[in-house]
């Protein structure tokens, strides 16, 4: 039997507006609890709330970046349930009439293959508090800076047919919000949230299964994980004759499996309906083309340009925009030495496991654009072999100076001074007899093969410093002069 | 028309609301009392009536992006019935 | 003194016949002689409300007295007051000390009025005798063994004993017209959004709205203007600048049609009330004004709409009290579910209770659209009957209340009895227009309450024509003491 995975995300954007989506609270993260709670945030009796303009622009950017239906007319309702992070009882947010209608995003695969995943709507509403779960002589404590802070919600349609699609899409909303700078994207600080709907069918099958919803899952590499564990759950529950139960399940990063979180299970009944404190919001067609014509160029556009401006491939161009300062930092980097590909490949390779090992983002990087620039410069001029390069890089990444410093005071300048080579050359052949003898007595074709072990000692000899092709262009001379 | 006890009790879960025994069936006595009132409703037509949630079919006005609160938690927290370090507690939250 | 109204306080003041500490002493004293009789006060803040009087009488002196310079008047405790018990007649709240200001408390502040304290009220509101609140019933100064109306029993009462010449209040069905109608008091609801409900504990927010009881039409114009305004903290406020309301109230009324709708006269109505209330019509055609019969057919559906729209915003208004962030919490909750559970259980009273369960299941899955939607439907039928009134007619006039104020105790045993007290009000709050009820005669010594609904921002006007009946007749002088 084959079977198909179906997914669909809902993914909660927090939007880096100043204050809060209902009051003139801050936002700004990591402050001391309920310093940031104002009478609004906590429901104080007769406290009123009166929406973000920020955050509806914002909203209404995303809508455009997705090519979606902007709601002209949205209406905030009411979500009821009881839970001490949600201090009024009811969370505000958007269900019948949200800012955002349906819309679509094409999303980029690893084998170069593409498809599109329907947006069904995007609503705005306002984020909890937190809980801390410390003990607290056996109670809980409510910080509810965080409550108010305003969130777009996701919602796509269930068309992702692999964990990969799924990461791949949630990338694309990471990617298009960066871009656009209504969210840092931090799924760290939880600035992006997933969670996923799963089900699996039989391949062919029109009808969806039950599906579960997987809460909370917060980088990408869980996203993919979780996924994987959970369909893998469904498919062997089904052929061992059990059934998928309508739940939501939470994945344990640790042990690499979901289980059931039946305690928020207890007969939900949210019970919506418009917000009585609110009024419709209305937009105009003016106000939405102005927004329209600020947007900056989104991650498609500037995929496609990189690709032709910098002659890179789809996917090296792919890698490069997913978020902002990754591409800016390429742009930079690649005008500063005209050497794109060099730039391209440097930050996916050696930038991006520096970055990886540091937990840091490109924003934190030790090593600057300009700095990146001025050592591939290095590499393109034969100041330094690309083997080098590699060291010089760490000693910039330790913060030893740009690419032209580490080079002067490590002494690591590539040598290329011929009579320096030669002599090099005349060494290490004088101190190889037997190789010699060998190289000699071989057949022509398998000669260039048996010259790897000088080369070897040669560059040994010379601390890795000598211009590789000068080495080849003598040892061969030398060699073959002793035929 | 009484309410069925089933049902209040389902209801008073919603509403977080303890009802004791002994008010109970007083409860979906009145409740129905109530519900009969409210099903004259069901008694004129309203297709094509657009519901109506505000009076006066006004538009909500949005506020400027800036930061207007300061910090005011010990005031707030004053009204609190048990704080610690800032927080606001309560009994363990189970996820 | 505590016959004066508000209009003459204000010339006495002004006049140096009397100061601001003076009178507010003198209402202090009363208050603390008659009112354990009504219990129309949850608080009284004297300490506060000499500091006030002071500091209004040197203004005075200085010559630099806004609007209400030391004009004595109360609260309903449904207004927040910074650094006094606001408790929304609730146990719930008994404890709750707000750290800020109602707009309302904050616009009378800045008109120089003096607070003498907060008045009682039926529980967050609900209600229309007084009864629920938790400190006890409101006594009507007419006959102690009678209501006195409500939800702001306590304003109207106050006002009627002469313990203050105003009270604000709130009306979200009738709770400002109907208690004007059982005490001889005059009530202006104004048209929704007039009144900030900034700091106002929400019942219904989108039926709520703001007002004053005083003992003329003159007086409630004065209050009203002190209390209307634009306020960008109230999304539903219609940030209209402040107004004088007193500026029609001599105009003539030759002209004026009045509409009389003939379903405010049917069933139901006590018939010398409606006795009461066709002699003012008849007074109103003397003072020139015309009579046009109307129809508003879909009346009879507004108490079934506003008992599925009322309870369900309340359900979820009422939700904030958990217990957590102020307010009641029980002794010892045993985990999470056992807090809220019983901390709302014990800090709401029975009537409160009822209507968050009304409301939870008009709002609950399978009945959202017979209950929650079809009542919004019959809203808008119920507004579009006042608005096609209106293009015929300036006013629309009728009884306030079915009958006179009844015994204490009456009513509570069945809550639908109760709620048909508003049969005339309630569409009012359902439209949004503006109406206020003045006192109109008597029946067997109780006070009778004549309704008068204006057009949508016509309170000027509204109040003129009150006002021109109150100069021709002597009935709001009447005096319960």
């Amino acid at each position: 039997m084959e079977w198909e995975i179906v997914i669909g995300l809902e993914v909660h954007v927090q939007l880096s507006t100043q204050s809060k989506l209902f009051s003139g609270a801050s936002t700004r993260f990591g402050a001391a609890p309920n310093t940031q709670a104002c009478a609004i945030d906590l429901a104080m009796p007769g406290t009123l709330p009166v929406p973000n303009e920020e955050a509806f622009r914002y909203a209404v950017m995303f809508g455009l970046a997705m090519n979606a239906e902007i709601g002209k007319r949205s209406v905030f309702e009411r979500k009821n349930y009881f839970y001490p992070d949600l201090p009024k009882g009811y969370q505000t947010t958007q269900l019948a009439e949200p800012i955002v209608g349906p819309g679509e995003v094409e999303i980029h695969l690893e084998d170069g293959s593409s498809k599109k995943v329907r947006l069904h709507h995007a609503h705005l509403e306002e984020d909890a508090g937190k809980s801390l779960h410390e003990d607290f002589h056996g109670m809980s404590g409510i910080d509810l800076n965080r409550a108010g802070t305003p969130l777009i919600e996701i919602v796509s349609e269930p068309d992702m047919r692999s964990a990969a699609e799924a990461v791949a899409y949630l990338r694309k909303i990471h990617s298009i919000v960066t871009y656009l700078g209504i969210s840092d994207g931090d799924m760290s600080q939880g600035s992006l949230r997933c969670d996923a709907n799963v089900s699996v069918r039989l391949k062919g099958e029109e009808e969806l299964g039950t599906r579960t919803e997987l809460k909370n899952i917060n980088s990408f590499r869980f996203v993919e994980r979780a996924i994987k564990v959970e369909a893998q759950r469904q498919i062997d529950l089904i052929e061992d004759g059990g059934k998928v139960v309508q739940e939501t399940r939470l994945y344990d990063a640790d042990k690499n499996e979901t289980r059931s979180m039946r305690s928020k299970e207890v007969a939900n009944d949210y019970r919506y309906f418009p917000c009585p404190d609110l009024l419709p919001v209305e937009l105009t067609d003016e106000y939405i083309d102005s927004i329209r014509q600020q947007l900056p160029e989104l991650p498609d556009a500037k995929s496609t340009r990189f690709a032709s401006d910098y002659n890179l491939s789809a996917y090296d161009a792919d890698q490069l925009i997913q978020d902002r300062a990754t591409a800016d930092y390429f742009e930079i980097a690649a005008e500063r030495c005209g050497q794109p590909k060099l730039v391209a490949n440097w930050m996916m390779g050696e930038l991006a496991a520096l970055l990886n090992r540091e937990e840091i983002a490109i924003g934190q990087s030790p090593i600057s654009a300009e700095q990146l620039a001025g050592l591939i410069e290095r590499i393109v001029d034969n100041t330094i072999s690309s083997k080098i390069a590699k060291q010089v890089f760490e000693a910039m990444a330790n913060g030893e100076g740009d690419a032209d410093t580490v080079i002067e005071k490590r002494g690591l300048k590539q040598v290329s001074d011929t009579g320096a080579i030669e002599k090099m050359v005349d060494d290490v052949i004088a101190n190889s007899a037997a190789q010699v003898e060998n190289y000699r007595g071989a057949d022509e074709s398998k000669r260039p093969k048996m010259m790897g072990y000088f080369v070897g000692q040669i560059m040994k000899a010379s601390k890795g410093q000598a211009n590789p092709q000068l080495i080849n262009k003598i040892l061969k001379e030398k060699l073959d002069a002793l035929l | 028309m009484a309410v069925d006890a089933q049902t209040v009790h389902r209801l008073a879960e919603l509403a977080r609301i303890a009802i004791s025994e002994e008010t109970l069936e007083d409860m979906s006595g009145r409740l129905g009392d109530v519900l009969k009132l409210v099903d004259q409703l069901q008694t004129v037509n309203t297709e094509g009536v657009a519901p109506m949630a505000h009076p006066l079919d006004a538009i909500q006005q949005l506020r400027p992006d800036q930061v207007t609160e300061a910090n005011c938690r010990e005031q707030m927290q004053a009204q609190a019935p048990q704080t610690e370090d800032g927080l606001y507690l309560v009994p363990k939250v189970i996820d | 003194m505590h016959q004066l109204t508000i209009a003459d306080i204000i010339k006495g003041l002004r006049e140096r016949q009397f100061s601001s500490v003076e009178i507010t002493r003198q209402l202090l004293a009363r208050i603390q002689q008659l009112d354990p009789s009504y219990n129309s006060f949850i608080s009284v803040t004297a300490d506060r409300a000499l500091a006030q009087a002071a500091a209004a009488d040197a203004r005075l002196a200085s010559g630099d007295a806004p609007a209400l310079c030391g004009v004595p008047i109360a609260h309903k405790d449904i207004f927040c007051t910074n650094g006094v018990r606001t408790s929304c007649g609730s146990r719930m709240l008994d404890n709750f000390v707000p750290p800020y200001d109602a707009a309302v408390i904050e616009n009378f502040e800045q008109a120089g009025a003096v607070s003498l304290g907060k008045t009682n009220m039926d529980e967050f509101a609900m209600g229309s005798s007084n009864e629920s609140s938790f400190y006890g019933p409101v006594k009507n100064p007419w006959d102690t063994s009678r209501v006195p109306g409500g939800s702001s029993g306590g304003s109207a009462a106050a006002v009627a004993a002469q313990l203050c010449p105003g009270a604000t209040a709130t009306d979200t069905g009738g709770s400002i017209r109907q208690p004007a109608a059982l005490t001889n008091t005059t009530g202006v609801k104004p048209t929704y959004g007039r009144v900030s409900r900034w700091g106002m504990i929400a019942f219904a927010s989108s039926l709520d709205q703001g007002g004053p009881i005083a003992r003329t039409a003159e007086d409630a114009a004065l209050m009203l203007s002190v209390m209307a305004g634009s306020d960008s903290r109230d999304s539903t406020n219609l940030q209209r600048p402040a107004e004088n309301f007193t500026r029609a109230l001599h105009e003539s009324i030759a002209g004026l049609r009045i509409g009389v709708p003939k379903e405010y006269f049917g069933e139901g109505l006590n018939s010398a009330t409606g006795d009461r209330v066709q002699a003012a019509l008849a007074e109103y055609e003397k003072l020139g004004a015309e009579l046009v019969d109307i129809s508003l057919p879909h009346t009879h559906l507004a108490v079934p709409a506003y008992y599925v729209i009322a309870p369900a915003e309340a359900s979820a208004n009422l939700s904030r009290f958990d217990g957590v962030r102020y307010g009641h919490r029980c002794e010892n909750p045993a985990d999470l579910r056992d807090l809220y559970m019983r901390s709302r259980g014990e800090g709401f009273g029975e009537e409160v209770q009822r209507r968050i369960l009304v409301g939870t299941y008009a709002l609950s899955a399978g009945y959202y659209d017979a209950y929650y939607n079809k009542a919004q439907q019959v809203r808008r039928l119920i507004k579009q009957d006042f608005v096609q009134a209106f293009e015929k007619v300036d006013v629309i006039m009728g009884p306030t209340a079915p009958s006179p104020a009844f015994a204490l105790g009456a009513k509570q045993a069945d809550p639908v009895s109760m709620y048909l007290e508003d049969i005339y009000t309630i569409a009012i709050n359902l439209a949004g227009l503006p109406a206020m009820s003045l006192p109109c005669g008597t029946v067997d010594g109780l006070p009778v309450g004549l309704q008068i609904i204006g057009n949508y921002l016509d309170e000027a006007r509204m109040l003129n024509v009150a006002h021109r009946y109150q100069q021709a007749t002597d009935w709001h002088n009447a005096s319960a003491v």
